[in-house]
């Protein structure tokens, strides 16, 4: 087994972490300091940043699953089996961000907690999706098999994003569409406002790189130790 | 593949063990739900159709976890991953069976939640209900047969089987209830034409999908 233990990892150990936390801080000033009040919904508003952040990275994360999950079955390989985990992992939490923070907004701006609105009924499935992806993890022998049968759960899973979502906007159809918004009335009107939306994403791309590189470390560890456990009882 | 089938539905015949659990069940779970809330606020076609798909897909995904049970205890997996055939042709031998006890199963389960809820207000047109329902029943036959292999080497596998199945259901389960109650109230299959879409489509890519895995599937 080969292990990098040995060998410093400067981006992942000293320059991410430093760097993430830069960017945070940056967008932190950003969203509370610099942007103005939105016109209509006041202070509130300025919970979108992170929210659409969050949502952004936590699809990406959930295609990133599919795509390592595929190539996990085609080579094999450990590492693009442990990406899969770490992403579907961090992308679960940031899920878990987005459906606490819309709640957050729409109770003061749509009067109530929670709509079976497309995108909140497809969040909320999605998650339920991912959750149980990483049951499956737990609850079964952390062999070779398991794994493969994750990767074939991780691309099913993305398989069924397309269906959802069309079943669900037949199903119902009220969530802004503050970015792809047609009506020249909406969007973001304040440039400082897409600066703030940019560097929050830049922020939560780079906590999510940071969070999944530090999975994928734990990951290794703990096989190495199960494979350290396991030559113990041969001898 | 027809081989698996008919294989499958030959000890089901002998045996009657998933139809018997798996009607049973459903009986429990429209009980449970005529318990749960006032039995006179279940009529009605959407409740009708919720109800039926509710109890398919609770009482399909516990009776389809069974699937691999066989294979698995009597030491049979290895035998299957032995036949030379095409690993795909076990996924859709086993889906075949499973759609067959789940039509059947829909089928008898359709009359007994109107006998029991009322059909006040019910006026089927057959052959879009029989299309729906194939349609629907397809669809759990595809996602079950798959959740089920993977959850078949868990220590956990009762509770693994559905936490897998029916998140991955949810698309299916929202078209099936809405074509469905679209057809116990007399519409034609145009008026339902995009909910037969998604349950046509949902068919097609899982089955495919389900038909592919089975190469990583069955491999030890």
């Amino acid at each position: 087994m080969t292990t990098n233990d040995g060998n410093p990892r400067p981006w992942r150990d000293s320059i991410l972490p430093w760097l993430t936390g830069a960017a945070m801080t940056a967008a932190i000033v950003m969203v509370f300091l610099v942007v103005p009040d939105e016109r209509e919904q006041g202070v509130v508003q300025r919970i979108f940043y992170f929210h659409v952040a969050a949502a952004w990275l936590a699809f990406a994360g959930f295609a990133l699953v599919a795509a390592a999950s595929a190539w996990f079955l085609r080579t094999g390989s450990e590492a693009a089996d442990r990406l899969a985990q770490a992403c579907a992992e961090v992308g679960l939490l940031f899920t878990t961000l987005v459906l606490v923070t819309g709640p957050i907004w729409a109770r003061p701006i749509w009067g109530t907690w929670w709509t079976w609105d497309p995108r909140l009924t497809m969040t909320v499935v999605l998650w339920t999706i991912y959750a149980a992806y990483l049951m499956l993890g737990r609850l079964s022998a952390g062999d070779d098999t398991t794994r493969r049968y994750a990767a074939v759960l991780g691309i099913v899973g993305a398989l069924n994003i397309p269906l959802l979502v069309l079943a669900v906007r037949l199903w119902r159809g009220i969530h802004p569409a503050v970015m792809i918004n047609k009506d020249p009335e909406a969007g973001l009107k304040d440039p400082s406002m897409i600066w703030a939306l940019l560097v929050a994403n830049v922020a939560m791309a780079l906590l999510f790189d940071w969070l999944v590189s530090l999975r994928m470390r734990l990951l290794r560890i703990d096989r190495e130790i199960a494979a350290l456990d396991l030559e113990d009882e041969r001898s | 593949m027809w081989a698996i089938a008919r294989k499958d539905l030959a000890i089901e015949r002998r045996t009657g063990e998933m139809l018997s659990s798996l009607f049973l069940l459903a009986l429990l779970v429209i009980l449970v739900f005529a318990f749960a809330v006032e039995p006179e606020r279940l009529a009605g076609p959407e409740i009708a159709a919720g109800m039926l798909w509710a109890t398919l897909l609770f009482s399909g995904t516990l009776a389809l976890n069974r699937s691999f049970l066989i294979e698995r205890e009597a030491g049979a997996w290895t035998a299957l991953a032995l036949l030379p055939v095409d690993r795909g042709s076990i996924y859709l031998g086993k889906m075949l069976a499973n759609l067959v006890l789940l039509t059947f199963a829909a089928v008898v389960l359709l009359p007994v939640i109107a006998i029991l809820l009322g059909t006040r207000g019910l006026e089927p047109a057959p052959a879009t209900l029989a299309a729906t329902l194939f349609l629907g029943v397809s669809g759990i036959a595809a996602i079950g047969t798959l959740c089920a292999a993977i959850a078949s080497r868990s220590r956990a596998r009762e509770v693994l089987m559905p936490l897998l199945a029916f998140p991955l259901l949810a698309p299916l389960l929202i078209a099936a209830a809405r074509a469905t109650s679209g057809a116990l109230v007399g519409r034609g299959p145009a008026e339902i034409a995009s909910w037969l879409a998604v349950l046509l489509g949902f068919d097609i890519i899982f089955a495919t999908a389900g038909w592919l895995a089975f190469d990583w599937i069955i491999e030890e």
